[in-house]
């Protein structure tokens, strides 16, 4: 069963699906907790458009699509807190920008467009070295700053005014937030590519809050359902020669499915006193 | 017990305007609090009473004039450090929020800020927290989950966190305005009690007159961002002047009787 590790690319592979999994697991459930999921739409196609540039110019993709990312999350969140409109609609503005500018830099690009259509669908099976680095690097940094700063993060998931009222640095955490959900996103476009990579930032952590009261326990589940939603998503892909970040998603939307159906939350009731 | 000693005013307000998208919602209001007090703001929707409380806290700034509190300026620079101090419960706590946090971990937050980044929460913090929910009649609630709480329940939440802080000021603002006529006589018994145990100064808002706490000393009534009325907070309030306050049509109110609202009033409104 284990033979398929035998093989450089698919360890890379898997090594990938488990970093990268985790990493959309705990960013989803701050995008979800902040009710900021287009946020995360937005972000996944300015990394895309951003990629397509690098393409199209002559720069890494990764670096040119996380600085697109980059730029996109400093519109989005001066004007999320400026609050003169809904942030949703600013959020909307940007991703159609972006998204035009992905289908311009996509027909810019002469020649075969096989390099493009990677970010597009991704292709877990061709991840490179350095991109396993950059993936446990941002890892890395998500793991601390949950670790680090899970009281802050709880207060403002809880809600941004009450914590800044609280004296609490509201802004700084809500800014660190977006920088790593686009860090994430980013890097992630090999594997599950840039359409599809909004749906495992949002179906671990909401299949994870149908199982648990817990803000902690719900991090460590969703963490666990996007290794598990990569990792099985790549075994399928591989077993059945079947497209792998397809693949991934599917697996992550049945985990919520069966997450909504088993969920003891419609169990569980309280009784008012 | 209460210290009696509180002859310092706590909240400076000098000519302070507010005007936010051509609108003045705050119109040159000059207004001092003395340290330790319950004062009432009192007006009808949009009257300028959450612009009054958000320059305190300093979630908003003033256009013109000067905000002190504890005798130093609120601005960007100072707000953070000052807020530690300032305990406020808005309008949304009773709305149940998205995350799920037990009421421990919500009162908690008010711990959170006055420890600081990259410091555990202490052993007395951890008693701050408790005593907090006990104060508001929430023990045994610790690990339930905020959002299966009903609105009065949440609305404790929120005073508990307020008061986990260990505030020299509270801000409330509506703490009873879309709760059951059980649940406010709650809330108005719990502001009481707190600010008869603790020594801290109550800046409470709201628009029903009968929701004021039976402690409070002063009142002060707003209207399109001025103050129309401020003085010692009586047993009722002549008819003209709720008329006036509210706009409302002169049949509404018939006979010239004055508008009660003493503790038994409260009993029989609540």
């Amino acid at each position: 069963m284990f033979d398929i590790l035998s093989y450089g690319f698919m360890r890379r592979a898997a090594l990938a699906s488990v970093l990268g999994g985790a990493s959309c697991g705990i960013v989803g459930v701050w995008v979800i907790m902040l009710g900021i999921p287009f946020v995360g739409v937005a972000m996944a196609h300015a990394a895309f458009a951003g990629a397509l540039l690098g393409l199209l110019i002559g720069v890494d993709p990764v670096l040119s699509g996380f600085l697109f990312c980059l730029l996109s999350a400093s519109l989005i969140g001066p004007v999320a807190d400026r609050g003169d409109f809904e942030p949703n609609l600013s959020t909307g503005i940007i991703f159609s920008i972006v998204l035009g500018l992905a289908f311009l830099f996509m027909g810019l690009i002469e020649g075969p467009k096989a390099e493009a259509m990677r970010y597009i669908w991704g292709s877990i099976l061709t991840v490179r070295q350095t991109d396993i680095n950059l993936l446990a690097l941002t890892a890395a940094a998500i793991g601390s700053f949950l670790l680090i700063f899970f009281k802050e993060i709880l207060a403002v998931l809880y809600d941004r005014r009450t914590a800044r009222a609280a004296g609490v640095p509201d802004k700084a955490i809500f800014y660190l937030i977006l920088f790593l959900c686009g860090a994430t996103v980013t890097l992630n476009l090999n594997t599950v590519g840039g359409i599809l990579i909004f749906s495992l930032v949002i179906s671990p952590p909401a299949a994870a809050y149908q199982l648990t009261y817990s803000l902690k326990k719900m991090h460590l589940i969703s963490a666990a359902f996007g290794v598990i939603s990569c990792l099985l998503g790549l075994g399928f892909s591989y077993a059945f020669n079947l497209p792998s970040g397809a693949m991934i998603i599917i697996i992550s939307g049945l985990i919520f499915i069966i997450s909504l159906v088993f969920s003891p939350k419609r169990r569980k009731v309280y009784v008012r006193t | 017990m209460k210290n009696k000693e509180n002859n310092y005013n706590i909240v400076e307000m000098s000519g302070v305007s507010v005007r936010h998208k051509g609108c003045t919602a705050i119109d040159n209001i000059t207004l001092n609090i003395r340290k330790g007090s319950l004062l009432a703001l009192i007006g009808p929707n949009g009257a300028g009473k959450t612009t009054l409380l958000n320059l305190i806290n300093g979630f908003s700034g003033a256009t013109s004039g000067t905000v002190k509190v504890f005798g130093r300026k609120i601005n960007k620079k100072t707000s953070g450090e000052l807020r530690k101090r300032i305990g406020y419960i808005s309008q949304e706590a009773v709305n149940a929020p998205r995350a799920p946090v037990s009421v421990y971990e919500a009162v908690s937050i008010g711990r959170i800020g006055k420890r600081g980044l990259l410091r555990k929460l202490k052993e007395e913090d951890h008693n701050a927290i408790k005593k907090a929910i006990h104060s508001v009649g929430l023990g045994g609630f610790e690990s339930r989950p905020v959002g299966s709480l009903s609105g009065g329940e949440r609305q404790k939440t929120a005073i508990a966190r307020a008061l986990s802080q260990q505030p020299d000021i509270m801000l409330m603002d509506e703490p009873t305005s879309s709760l059951d006529l059980k649940s406010v006589r709650e809330i108005i018994n719990i502001v009481d009690e707190i600010y008869r145990e603790y020594n801290i100064t109550v800046i409470y808002v709201t628009h029903i007159l009968q929701h004021i706490p039976p402690s409070c000393g002063r009142a002060v009534m707003l209207k399109n961002g001025r103050i129309i009325w401020s003085g010692k907070h009586r047993g009722s309030y002549s008819e003209k002047l709720i008329i006036e306050l509210y706009d409302l049509p002169e049949t509404t109110l018939t006979g010239g009787d004055e508008i009660p609202f003493s503790d038994k009033s409260i009993c029989k409104y609540v």
